[in-house]
């Protein structure tokens, strides 16, 4: 009895690692011709649940991807045909049908996730949806865990899902890379939504709020899905390579008690040196091609930072002018905030202040990291009353509570 | 439009009313209470008294029936509530997360009715 409950259980396994790893395969193969993504992901999830009862029973297939796909197809065709499709959709289903010969003499089929990245992050669709449509048709997360993730209400990430699909079927958006003069702006979208997902703001020795996504590993993910996709573009290893510092430094984030620990105080020795070593490989790889951009300077900031593990200090004048190359290129409140904490370290408080009230005051009203730095500065200069005020208003932005505590001691250790 | 944030709160958190305003929770919700009146976001909201001071009442074929308590026996009790006036649930929601009983307890969030109240009201 409990030889079968292990081979159960073992099959659900086979199940969910071939999920995870095939889910966006599948289901950008299952769409790139009908455009229905919602179609396609019903369809793998009944071809899933088929094999949840057929696998134990029959053994797990040789190429357990192929069994899906073939299945998911049946299922796919069916439904055109119990549609009764109308003329325009035919060829589609021709398509479908063609294709379908074809899977069942090769178990190789193209891997079509690069345009379905695309397709995600298309300018038609709302900026907002890019990483959550991602997440569902490439990773086949549920509209639950994205929607915690973004803090949306479950049914409305639902309706704007579906709504999102909609558009994609009917708006006439194409399944393709870009062409070679809009790949830029294309990419940059791609790789926007990537990090949106990863959602942690920076480190900074005030202590901000980071956005713990819980989708970390997901956006790691993603990128490397997409390296393996595109693996001449700097800006795709430069994503990976940040992504991959800031991963590295999770077990330091915290003190033993949850006491939340600011970068430049972090135990190097606690950092992760593998991830470290990734993400410098990436970096320098990034740096080959001469073509230096966004997320290779963020990186570039966190690898100065890692670079604190070797040598014991920090390299704030450096740190300094990568931020001036970023706000060049674009200048974000996260990253003229960022650009005034290293300033601070670099050539002091009063130049750093006078950087944040260069910013413009009604964008900042509920952007936590601005008034966390505000008030480490602001306390650098003896100006008391003033700083209280910032830490009260970055305290009351916080999210996580060992940030909320961290930002509390601060202000009751400098007031008393 | 409005929200209101419904704060539910465990018993650790009722047991901090008792400092002397010193402990981190209490600090959060000044700090918290602050940034929302900044924000120009805060339109009305009480703390209530601790639940175990609560009175239920409900009458049934003309029998009163009244109990010592509040009305649900969770763990989690109403603590009070925050009205606050958003253009949209989304933002709600962003402001619900940086509250600090959400860190605790548990926050829910509920738009006011104005089309029930105009029925009422007149």
């Amino acid at each position: 009895m409990s030889g079968s409950d292990s081979d159960e259980e073992k099959v659900h396994r086979t199940v969910e690692r071939v999920a995870r790893e095939s889910y966006g395969r599948l289901v950008a193969y299952l769409s790139v011709h009908t455009k229905d993504l919602a179609g396609a992901e019903d369809a793998l999830s009944e071809a899933l649940l088929k094999a949840l009862t057929a696998w134990p029973r029959d053994g797990v297939p040789q190429n357990p991807e192929a069994w899906l796909l073939t299945t998911a197809r049946r299922s796919l065709i069916d439904f055109f045909r119990h549609q009764r499709v109308v003329l325009a959709s035919e060829p589609d289903l021709l398509l479908l049908t063609q294709n379908s010969a074809e899977a069942t003499l090769e178990t190789n089929f193209p891997d079509e996730r690069l345009k379905l990245l695309f397709v995600c992050a298309h300018p038609a669709i709302d900026p907002a949806m890019h990483t959550p449509l991602m997440l569902q048709t490439v990773l086949g997360l549920d509209a639950v865990r994205i929607a915690g993730a973004f803090l949306v209400s479950p049914k409305t990430m639902g309706q704007r899902l579906v709504r999102a699909k909609t558009k994609i079927r009917d708006g006439g958006i194409r399944f393709e890379a870009p062409e070679q003069e809009e790949l830029s702006p294309r990419l940059d979208a791609v790789l926007d939504a990537i990090y949106a997902a990863f959602g942690i703001g920076w480190d900074d020795v005030a202590g901000v709020d980071q956005r713990g996504r819980d989708l970390t590993e997901e956006a790691i993910w993603l990128a490397r899905v997409l390296l393996q996709l595109m693996p001449n573009e700097a800006e795709v290893c430069g994503l990976l390579a940040l992504m991959l510092h800031c991963e590295a430094r999770r077990a330091a984030r915290r003190a033993r008690d949850g006491r939340y620990v600011p970068l430049s105080e972090q135990d190097p020795k606690l950092w992760s040196h593998p991830l470290i070593e990734e993400a410098e490989r990436h970096l320098a790889e990034a740096a080959k091609y001469g073509r230096p951009g966004r997320f290779q300077l963020e990186a570039a900031i966190q690898s100065v930072h890692a670079e604190r593990g070797r040598s014991g200090r920090i390299e704030w004048t450096a740190i300094v002018r990568f931020y001036e190359q970023l706000n060049r290129i674009s200048p974000t409140i996260g990253r003229r905030t960022g650009y005034a904490a290293a300033l601070a370290e670099a050539n002091g408080a009063e130049e750093a202040l006078a950087v944040l009230d260069t910013i413009d005051q009604g964008a900042v009203s509920s952007y936590q990291p601005y008034w966390a730095v505000r008030a480490h500065l602001l306390q650098l200069l003896g100006k008391g009353p003033e700083a209280q005020h910032a830490y009260d208003r970055a305290i009351g932005l916080a999210e996580d509570p060992a940030v909320r505590e961290f930002l509390l001691q601060k202000r009751a250790d400098f007031s008393s | 439009m409005q929200f209101a944030l419904l704060i539910y709160e465990p018993p650790e958190a009722f047991a901090s009313r008792k400092s002397d305003g010193t402990d981190p929770y209490t600090g959060a919700w000044r700090a918290y209470h602050k940034a929302l009146v900044e924000s120009g976001v805060f339109v009305a909201g009480d703390p209530l008294e601790v639940p175990e001071t609560g009175t239920t009442i409900k009458i049934r074929e003309g029998k009163r029936g009244v109990q010592d308590g509040p009305y649900a026996d969770t763990k989690e009790q109403l603590g009070g509530f925050t009205i606050l006036e958003l253009p949209s649930l989304d933002a709600a929601l962003e402001w619900a997360a940086r509250c600090p009983a959400a860190s605790y307890g548990v926050v829910e969030v509920r738009p006011l009715a104005p089309h029930t109240r105009r029925r009422i009201t007149g």
